[in-house]
């Protein structure tokens, strides 16, 4: 098993790393085409903002290295949602895997954004959660979400109702960060590396 | 629907737990990484670490400490502590630290603040801010861990870090921390009014029922206390059960 987690100008990528060593599993960091490809899972994590991000990924070649990718891919946080069509972030056309599109949270209501901490995913429909309980909680760190649509695989609320998973094909996405999820993120790891 | 977060704090000094009382007579409370691994199997949300004594010298020790804390706890963490430089924040975020808090060194030079926010984003980016109430009824911002007092009004300098980009206030009540009587409920309600970012309510916490106060009335979005923790006097399950029962969203 070759997991690789793809290295561009995004945070976090130490943090699923260690996560996956702490259950188990050594990923390689890289931006090298050949070994994404190569590799057996992906893993596209980001913290940071999408038109940057896009810019990066853009310079370098490695938007077509990711939409090329046949094997499981899962995207995580920024990398979820750069992986869909358009994100309001900047007015960024993204990598358009999944067609669903990027929105500010609104923050009626007296929410803040961006919505930080845990909060319940539901709805769930995947492999990706098998043996997580319904509504189980994720931890969360963002602004933007991606709206509900036919490849939402789970769903979360913070105002609005959002997708908190994704699934096309082979691509996975979850806006939560399953490395920071304790027990039930570890889970969502291990089934995404074992099951899919 | 998002939950309250309770965080214990684990400050650290030469790589020890540490708690002192109203800022001062520090005892010993443990080794950090054990501590924070079973805070985390516990519930705690989060956990934060500030380093007490943390200086260029100690800088290094923090970074080890910081990638051994990320290579045991499952939840994120905040390293705070002396902390007054992009490069600063580049090396603990690289050992893995999801958050990183600043004070004095903020307060000093406020234009940090939007520099680690455009660097690194908002998201990791908590302003630390020790408060305490003066006789003339007012709030002021202290530095150098509560022993400068400023003439800046804590509600002025929370509305300007947030302005540069802090995606996150700490409160601390100096008037309250190691009291164990009670959080402080109207600063921390008007900053948790008044600001669009979370709120982190610290000091003084010492029985469940100032949990509930804190997160309902004084509308704060997390409550963090130490040495109740530390010294086993409120069990993180038996606190989150109780706010629970209270109507408390909380993750169990």
């Amino acid at each position: 098993m070759k997991l690789v987690i793809i290295k561009y100008n995004a945070g976090n990528i130490q943090s699923v790393l260690y996560a996956l060593e702490r259950i188990g599993r050594e990923a390689v960091v890289t931006d090298d085409a050949a070994q994404i490809v190569a590799a057996d899972k992906v893993i596209f994590p980001g913290v940071g903002e999408a038109s940057t991000a896009m810019e990066y990924l853009r310079e370098r070649g490695l938007d077509a290295v990711i939409k090329g990718v046949r094997q499981p891919v899962l995207g995580i946080c920024l990398g979820m949602q750069l992986m869909c069509s358009y994100s309001e972030e900047n007015d960024t056309t993204c990598l358009g895997i999944f067609e669903e599109k990027v929105r500010k949270f609104s923050g009626e209501g007296g929410l803040k954004v961006p919505q930080i901490g845990w909060n319940n995913i539901y709805d769930l429909r995947s492999p990706l959660f098998e043996g997580v309980a319904d509504k189980s909680y994720c931890y969360f760190v963002h602004g933007y979400y991606a709206a509900l649509g036919e490849q939402t695989i789970a769903r979360t609320g913070y105002g609005e109702t959002f997708s908190s998973a994704l699934h096309r094909d082979n691509f996975y996405g979850v806006q939560f960060h399953p490395e920071k999820s304790a027990q039930a993120g570890e889970r969502i790891l291990r089934n995404f590396i074992d099951l899919i | 629907m998002l939950t309250k977060r309770i965080i214990p704090c684990l400050d650290i000094k030469d790589g020890r737990t540490v708690k002192g009382v109203n800022f001062e007579n520090i005892r010993d409370a443990g080794d950090p990484v054990e501590l924070g691994a079973l805070y985390a199997r516990e519930g705690a949300d989060e956990l934060v670490f500030l380093d007490i004594t943390a200086t260029n010298e100690k800088r290094k020790t923090l970074s080890e400490l910081v990638n051994r804390i990320a290579h045991h706890i499952n939840i994120p963490f905040t390293v705070g502590g002396g902390i007054s430089s992009v490069d600063d924040v580049r090396v603990l975020l690289q050992n893995g630290a999801d958050k990183i808090s600043v004070n004095t060194s903020a307060f000093r030079r406020p234009e940090l603040v939007s520099e680690l926010a455009k660097e690194f984003g908002s998201q990791c980016v908590v302003a630390a801010i020790d408060t305490r109430m003066e006789a003339d009824g007012q709030w002021y911002v202290y530095l150098n861990g509560g022993r400068v007092k400023t003439e800046t009004k804590c509600i002025d300098w929370a509305h300007n870090v947030v302005d540069r980009g802090a995606g996150e206030i700490l409160l601390t009540s100096m008037n309250n921390d190691g009291t164990k009587k009670g959080f402080a409920l109207d600063i921390t309600r008007q900053l948790a009014e008044a600001l669009p970012v979370p709120v982190i309510a610290s000091g003084g916490g010492g029985i469940p029922d100032h949990f509930v106060e804190v997160l309902e009335a004084g509308k704060a979005d997390a409550a963090l206390a130490a040495s109740i923790f530390h010294f086993k006097e409120i069990a993180i399950p038996e606190l989150k059960g109780y706010l629970q029962e209270r109507g408390i969203a909380v993750r169990l």
